[in-house]
């Protein structure tokens, strides 16, 4: 195993691979840029090295400044995290020439799975089922509208280079196309720094679903079941849920061993997500492969007792899967709601700011994977996700009313957050119904005001907790400041007035 | 606590008029400040700075930490006496920070008749003294006097607070572990001589400060024998032989550094705990205090105008709010310090007076110190009142003043007049401070009070032999008597003799006041003790 790692990333991420690191007796080395200084995870990591200023590409984009930071403090391997560099193949390949083992796949099933056009001539090759689309990625507006004609609108516009939603918008009509394009490649190279974009047929009202697998380097693949990510927001989930209840057993091995047949088709090794779209008649379609540790990983470790950041290291380190397909087994319901700093009521805009106040959610089967505490200051610089709040309960029922319970028992105050909203997503019957596609939000919330502003104007809800909080914990400093304290702590006017004397006054 | 609502309106030509008044009158006292803030006649100020010593103002700026307050006392004592020749009385006193610890210093004036001691120069030396014993201050002397000013001698050495008291303080003051410590940059001559011997370390200047019993003149009238100020008593010999002083200086900047190491040494003060919150500024601005006090004094003003602008945040937590009113009483704090505050919003009726002892109780009981603010014409009189006790009513109110140990802080702010000066703290009640503003009048009574009351006394005893006075008579009278109350009543009489510790600018008050009682926490507050009240 690995003695010292750095964690090429930032926020709860970082710390969930940290408090892994530790439990491993794993020497953690986090990097920061100039504004994170004071993140929860520069303090949680053993060392901490500054990689550059704010703006990603100078620092977490940064691959010169990461691998100096590493080989500065001698880590031997480097966690990416998700976003960022995780995917980024030039970046594997450096670390692999520099001789620093990268906690992921190998560069080369990362680039090709990373490439969403070579990926799907790769599977669609083997007979992996996949949606029909470009045979190649385009950064140019013509040809996206041949193309796009060709496969008939709707389609779905996608950065070719990343994932995460990140330059994805689905187009209805040729007028909208040209416009689209050129925002989506505008966007994919900004975010990924290359603007190819690749259109596929638009499926309408599918289940975004996922396998979660892992691979050895020797070959040896199992899979941890999935995972349904359908309640998304401008194409990306926020609330992820394990099991499915749109599978049943038959289709979760048929998927499943779909899954391993990618992996092993694109010689992929360690952790990753294998997704697929499933409409509305359960035919399911080949999606694309995330190389790296998923946002909502944490369902699939409380379904499956497997913890996924200790697999990779393990993995990483040239173990050889430990696991058997047959001794894997899903317990009960687990379900993720992702916490963000944005406003719901206005189209999900970033909210920066200070968290002046925050109280972490609890209970039996919480689980709150946390980057952030009271007085941290959220910058405009990075993805606004704040926290995770993972709820495990022996059936899905009792799971939601877990997640509601929690989510209506976690006040952060001094900035916008989804709190509310998630809450009334997962207390909709909708939701209850298990009636979760894509499209979910746009059609059940599209209307969705916070409770605070019902029609009375009055006051209630989580924002009437939240002011109460607010409003005993300013009284309670202000009642700290006017107690009388001892008379030294306070500098005398002796010592406040500066030079002064009768006569000349303080005018 | 509350905020005062002030009912002032700052637009109105009347309070537009009140502010132009005081503030005229500010800027006399901060013209006459600086003129005697020049000290000597020019010539003998030259001739100082030519032997290489430092202005005695410099003297007490290098003593004192950089960039810290000064806190003066009675600057403008001996004005318009002895001819105006001893500007500041020859002395400068006042508190300073020396590493950060509280600290008096005493500075002759050698440019001001060479530093001797005119009657109000003593004076000034021992109330500095008194200040220090009271709050416990370490006193440094820097010395700089040929001794008493011979023509006054009747007035400066044999009685209680002459010459020989200053040398009997030094000496009670060390008992009470108050560090005395003496600087000879000049002449210390005969008694001068025993500020430093009397001190409990001594820096001396070389070529500079002599000490010795008798002068060269002396010795030689006596012995005959020739012999130099530096051969019989400069640093050399004190330093060297004889032992009377122990710190051997250059210069006067090394002299003031060595002093200032004396005081890095002492043992550390300890302030006592009153509780401290963090300052806030009053809500209405200081500067609105010009504009309260009215042009002619003896109409009436809310004094509570007054409070609002010098405490914290204007925060007043009024005590018996409806009863005896002419008098206010409540809970502030100034700079971050709780103070009791009593005030006067008029003639002191019986219910006044059980009032403010009341609440002077109150205050000593919880050790808060107090603070008056004076604007007083006295205990009502009449039959009516005199049936009612007004003598017992008002003896309450100044045994309680009279027995409060908590520091006592004094503003007059416009009158102080009769008892009511007693009642409300006067000179004779030891306040640790008390200051005057440039509107006080201080008189055992209002100048047309005693011009009638002695016109009446004047006609019933020509009442007697048969006589009257013509209307014309009666003024011609009353004039020289108003002349002289108006004369005598005037702050700067008041403070050229030192009844109070100077004249301050209204927008000062609150500074001074953090500063003092600051000041006055280096002693502690001891248990409240009374006397008889009689009931």
């Amino acid at each position: 195993m690995f003695k010292k790692i750095l964690i090429a990333n930032r926020g709860e991420i970082s710390v969930r691979v940290i408090r892994a690191c530790r439990e491993l007796g794993i020497t953690s080395v986090a990097v920061y840029s100039t504004v994170d200084r004071d993140s929860m995870h520069v303090q949680l990591a053993d060392e901490a090295v500054c990689i550059g200023e704010a703006s990603p590409e100078k620092s977490y984009l940064n691959i010169d400044a990461i691998i100096k930071a590493a080989r500065e403090t001698n880590a031997e391997a480097i966690h990416p995290g998700y976003g960022f560099l995780a995917e980024n193949h030039l970046f594997a390949e450096r670390c692999e020439t520099e001789g620093i083992a990268f906690i992921g796949p190998h560069s080369k099933a990362l680039k090709l799975v990373g490439d969403k056009v070579a990926s799907r001539k790769v599977t669609e090759a083997v007979g992996i089922p996949i949606i029909p689309g470009m045979k190649g990625k385009s950064t140019d507006v013509d040809e996206c509208m041949v193309e796009a004609e060709k496969i008939g609108f709707p389609v779905l516009l996608k950065a070719s280079a990343g994932g995460g939603g990140k330059g994805m918008r689905v187009i209805y009509s040729k007028d909208e196309l040209k416009d689209a394009v050129e925002a989506g490649m505008r966007e994919a190279k900004s975010a990924f720094g290359d603007p190819s974009v690749y259109l596929e047929k638009y499926i309408e009202q599918p289940r975004h679903i996922e396998f979660q697998i892992l691979a050895d380097k020797y070959g040896n693949a199992i899979h941890l079941f999935e995972r349904e990510c359908s309640i998304q927001r401008r194409h990306q989930k926020i609330i992820e849920e394990s099991p499915s209840t749109a599978l049943d057993d038959d289709m979760r091995k048929r998927m499943g061993d779909t899954a391993l047949k990618v992996v092993r088709v694109s010689e992929y090794s360690n952790a990753g997500t294998v997704e697929f779209l499933v409409d509305e008649d359960k035919n399911f379609y080949f999606l694309e492969v995330n190389a790296r540790l998923q946002v909502e990983h944490p369902v699939t470790e409380l379904v499956t007792g497997i913890d996924l950041v200790h697999s990779q290291l393990r993995i990483a380190a040239g173990e050889k899967l430990w696991l058997k397909q047959h001794q894997l087994h899903q317990n009960g319901h687990s379900i993720e709601c992702r916490i963000y700093a944005e406003d719901p009521q206005h189209n999900f805009l970033p909210s920066a700011g200070k968290i002046l106040f925050m109280k972490e959610p609890s209970g039996p089967g919480i689980r709150h994977d946390c980057g952030i505490y009271s007085g941290y200051n959220v910058s405009v610089y990075y993805d606004p996700i704040l926290s995770k709040l993972i709820a495990w309960a022996p059936t899905r029922e009792t799971c939601c009313k877990r997640v509601a319970s929690a989510l209506a028992d976690f006040p952060i105050l001094g900035i916008k957050t989804n709190i509310e909203f998630l809450h009334d997503v997962i207390t909709h019957p909708e939701f209850s119904a298990g009636n979760t596609f894509t499209d979910f939000i746009s059609i059940n919330m599209a209307d969705w005001r916070p409770k605070s502003l019902d029609q009375s104007g009055l006051a209630n809800g989580i924002l009437d907790e939240a002011l109460i909080v607010a409003a005993v914990f300013s009284s309670s400093i202000k009642k700290s400041k006017t107690l009388p304290t001892k008379t030294e702590s306070i500098p005398s006017p002796w010592q406040t007035l500066g030079e002064w004397r009768i006569g000349i006054g303080l005018d | 606590m509350f905020q005062i609502e002030s009912k002032i309106n700052t637009k109105s030509s009347e309070f537009k008029q009140n502010a132009e008044h005081l503030k005229k009158e500010t800027a006399k006292l901060k013209e006459r400040l600086a003129e005697v803030e020049q000290g000597g006649p020019p010539r003998a100020r030259e001739k100082h700075l030519k032997r290489g010593k430092l202005l005695t103002r410099d003297r007490v700026k290098g003593l004192f930490d950089k960039n810290t307050p000064f806190l003066e006392l009675s600057s403008l004592a001996a004005y318009d006496m002895y001819n105006n020749d001893a500007p500041c009385a020859g002395i400068i006193t006042g508190i300073g920070v020396v590493h950060g610890r509280e600290v008096m210093v005493v500075a002759n004036d050698a440019t001001v008749k060479g530093g001797t001691y005119y009657p109000m120069t003593i004076k000034k030396h021992v109330r500095a003294q008194q200040i220090a014993l009271e709050n416990r201050l370490p006193c440094v002397y820097l010395v700089d006097s040929g001794g008493v000013f011979l023509p006054y001698q009747k007035d400066v050495f044999p009685d209680v607070g002459h010459f020989g008291s200053i040398f009997y303080n030094q000496a009670r003051l060390s008992a009470e572990n108050i560090p005395q410590i003496a600087v000879v940059m000049g002449s210390c001559t005969a008694g001068g001589a025993y500020v430093p011997a009397m001190s409990d370390e001594a820096v001396i200047v070389r070529k500079q400060g002599t000490i010795f019993i008798g002068g060269p003149p002396l010795v030689k009238a006596a012995t005959g024998v020739d012999v130099t100020d530096e051969e019989l008593g400069g640093a050399d010999v004190h330093c060297r032989i004889s032992g009377v002083a122990d710190h051997y200086a250059l210069n006067d900047e090394h002299a003031l550094q060595i002093t200032r190491n004396i005081i890095q040494c002492l043992d550390a003060p300890k302030k006592f705990d009153i509780g401290r919150t963090v300052p806030v500024e009053p809500k209405y601005d200081p500067k609105e205090l010009y504009g309260v006090v009215p042009k002619d004094i003896k109409k009436p003003f809310d004094i509570r105008e007054v409070i609002a602008r010098i405490v914290d945040n204007s925060e007043f937590h009024e005590f018996k709010e409806l009863y005896g009113q002419t008098i206010i009483c409540g809970f502030a704090r100034i700079m971050g310090y709780p103070v009791g505050i009593l005030a006067n919003n008029g003639v002191l009726f019986s219910e006044s007076a059980l009032k403010g002892a009341h609440f002077i109780e109150l205050c000593t009981i919880r050790k808060i110190p107090l603070l008056f603010l004076q604007n007083v014409t006295g205990f009502i009189v009449g039959k009516e009142y005199e049936h009612g006790g007004i003598a017992r009513d008002g003896a309450k109110m100044v045994h309680a003043v009279a027995n409060a140990d908590v520091p006592k802080f004094t503003i007059i702010i416009a009158g102080s007049y009769g008892a009511g000066n007693y009642a409300m703290c006067g000179r004779g009640y030891n306040p640790r401070f008390l200051w005057m503003w440039p509107s006080a009048r201080i008189s055992v009574m209002g100048g047309e009070q005693a011009a009638n009351v002695l016109l009446t006394v004047r006609m019933k005893g020509l009442k007697d032999k048969g006589k009257t006075m013509t209307k014309k008579e009666q003024e011609e009278f009353m004039a020289p008597i108003l002349e002289k109350y108006e004369h005598e009543g005037s702050p700067y009489f008041s403070t050229a003799r030192i009844w109070d510790d100077g004249i301050i600018d209204p927008l000062d008050t609150r500074a001074i006041l953090g500063l003092a009682i600051s000041v006055s926490l280096n002693a502690d507050i001891p248990d409240q003790r009374y006397g008889v009240f009689r009931m």
